[in-house]
């Protein structure tokens, strides 16, 4: 697609200005240029999301499109978010393990696992894991298929790119951070309590006991699907980076890192909006 | 199809009084400061072929994605079966894009999908009645109409350039188009090659009988399938006819172009 035709109403527009994904500042570079820049993207960040939301909620649907991404996103990321949850399970545990007992708080050990594991380091190690995995691959290979004429000949063939290529994408990643940030979490529980075990025997059954003791369904619901937002930022960003590039190899790498960065980014700031909200609105 | 056959059902489609296919209004098109078109007109009726030529840079390829919706022009209007394209939503663009066809200058094949999937595509997509065999059955069709019947499972990495161009051909012929756009059709082929491609084209205008653009800078291909050319320099139409009037042009650009060509 050469350009963003459609405003917000569904008519056209003059095309928004098509620019290299990552473009370097000017020398000695203006502050007002930056800022400039700046909205422009999200501005056009904005009008791709209206675009993208149109498509995906009237027919016809990607089905077939979309559970092939649902795979891509999901069950590829798999064995790579489990392990980075159990690695990060393991480190949390022996880190715990020393602090913990200095304070004499050894008895608290498996709820402050599991606490911080379900709250906090589970779901941002999976977006990030994910944002690097996934939001690379997505924008690389939009920007490939955009710089080969690829998404022209999409259009051309009376298909919404849209909807094929953005839409599924976006909604796999929405979709599936939730799912995946649950294997992260049990993966880390797993392992810490593995870790845990190495320096002080305890059952597993006694450790889960412990560690959920006092805890209710609003300490695990909203954290979890809090990286549904996660996965909206990760496929939108990587889409929007991958679909608006230009100028061959050089602008397919771009796009690709620019999509990782971003993406991690936006999750980190994303996710001390929604720390806050969830303290106040899920006490 | 005879020539004479063409021409009778050409004059039949004048009579009928609906023919133009595609009409270019007046259009203008920028990049920045650089003036790309100039205030473009032209009309294709249905069944005629239309080549564009000129030299590189004039326009050309974007006057044809402009024709296809890919481009919008800054002014003017462009027509398909008498609707302005401008201001239509992409949805509405798709509807309109299902009776056009569109050969990419570098085929512009899915690189990660086979030949036959390239050439499904637009008929998955499109048309989601059809059976799996007899969405499989056409698009074995449209391969022979093409001569790649015996790649079908070949990967677009694997096929030369002028097997790509034929598959890109498949592709755009999937909906049975009623206007098929072809940006450079022999561009980088070899002079065998390029004449087969002039062939299969005249062939393919015989049995279709489509409204066709074709952007080109080969004259002698131009000269082949065309039965009318206009001649683009600096964004304006400077000629327009059939080979034999431009030949008899005493416009300094065109007798230029044509001694060159």
């Amino acid at each position: 697609m050469s350009n963003y035709q459609v405003d917000a109403a569904g008519g056209s527009t003059p095309p928004l200005s098509v620019r290299p994904t990552s473009s370097p500042l000017p020398d000695g570079g203006s502050s007002k240029w930056v800022i400039t820049e700046f909205l422009e993207w999200f501005g056009e960040l904005g009008i791709f999301f209206w675009r993208v939301v149109r498509a995906a909620v009237t027919p016809p649907f990607e089905f077939h499109e979309l559970i092939r991404q649902l795979d891509e996103v999901g069950s590829k990321s798999l064995p790579l978010v489990a392990m980075a949850g159990g690695a990060i399970g393991i480190v949390l545990a022996l880190e715990s393990v020393q602090s913990m007992t200095r304070f004499g708080a050894k008895s608290l050990l498996p709820a402050a696992l599991v606490y911080s594991v379900v709250h906090e380091i589970g779901p941002i190690i999976t977006a990030l894991i994910v944002s690097g995995r996934v939001g690379a691959g997505i924008g690389a290979e939009l920007a490939s298929m955009k710089v080969t004429e690829q998404i022209d000949a999409i259009e051309a063939s009376a298909v919404n790119p849209f909807r094929l290529l953005a839409a599924t994408r976006i909604l796999a990643c929405l979709l599936m951070l939730p799912l995946l940030t649950l294997a992260s979490d049990a993966c880390g529980l797993l392992m810490g309590w593995i870790a845990l075990s190495t320096v002080e025997p305890l059952s597993f059954h006694q450790f889960i006991i412990s560690g959920f003791k006092g805890s209710g369904f609003n300490d695990f619901l909203p954290p979890t699907f809090k990286t549904s937002v996660f996965g909206l930022i990760i496929g939108l960003v990587a889409c929007f980076q991958g679909m608006r590039t230009r100028g061959g190899a050089a602008g397919v790498g771009r796009a690709a890192t620019s999509s990782v960065v971003l993406s991690s980014l936006f999750v980190i700031l994303a996710d001390v909006v929604l720390v806050k909200f969830i303290i106040i609105f899920f006490p | 199809m005879s020539t004479i056959d063409q021409n009778t059902l050409k004059q039949q489609d004048n009579e009928a009084g609906h023919t133009t296919a595609v009409a270019v209004e007046d259009v203008y098109k920028s990049f920045g400061a650089q003036r790309v078109l100039n205030g473009v007109s032209l009309a294709v009726s249905r069944g005629e072929t239309l080549a564009i030529l000129g030299r590189s840079g004039t326009g050309k390829s974007v006057l044809l994605r402009m024709i296809i919706g890919l481009q919008m022009p800054d002014s003017g209007a462009v027509l398909i079966h008498g609707q302005d394209i401008a201001g239509l939503s992409i949805d509405r663009l798709s509807a309109i894009r299902k009776n056009m066809g569109f050969l990419f200058q570098n085929a512009a094949l899915y690189d990660s999908l086979t030949v036959a999937q390239n050439v499904a595509f637009p008929l998955q997509h499109n048309e989601k009645d059809g059976s799996d065999s007899e969405q499989s059955d056409r698009v074995r069709q449209l391969l022979s109409e093409v001569g790649m019947d015996g790649h079908l499972d070949k990967m677009p990495s694997d096929i030369s350039g002028g097997m790509q161009k034929r598959v890109g051909l498949a592709r755009a012929l999937a909906l049975n188009p009623e206007i098929l756009l072809l940006d450079e059709p022999t561009a980088g082929l070899d002079p065998i090659s390029s004449a087969e491609i002039d062939d299969l084209i005249l062939k393919l205008q015989s049995e279709h009988r489509m409204a066709s653009i074709v952007v080109t800078h080969d004259l002698h291909s131009a000269k082949t399938i065309a039965d009318r050319l206009i001649l683009l320099n600096q964004g304006c139409v400077t000629a327009e006819g059939t080979f034999q009037e431009l030949q008899a042009s005493n416009d300094e650009f065109v007798r230029e172009f044509l001694k060159h060509s």
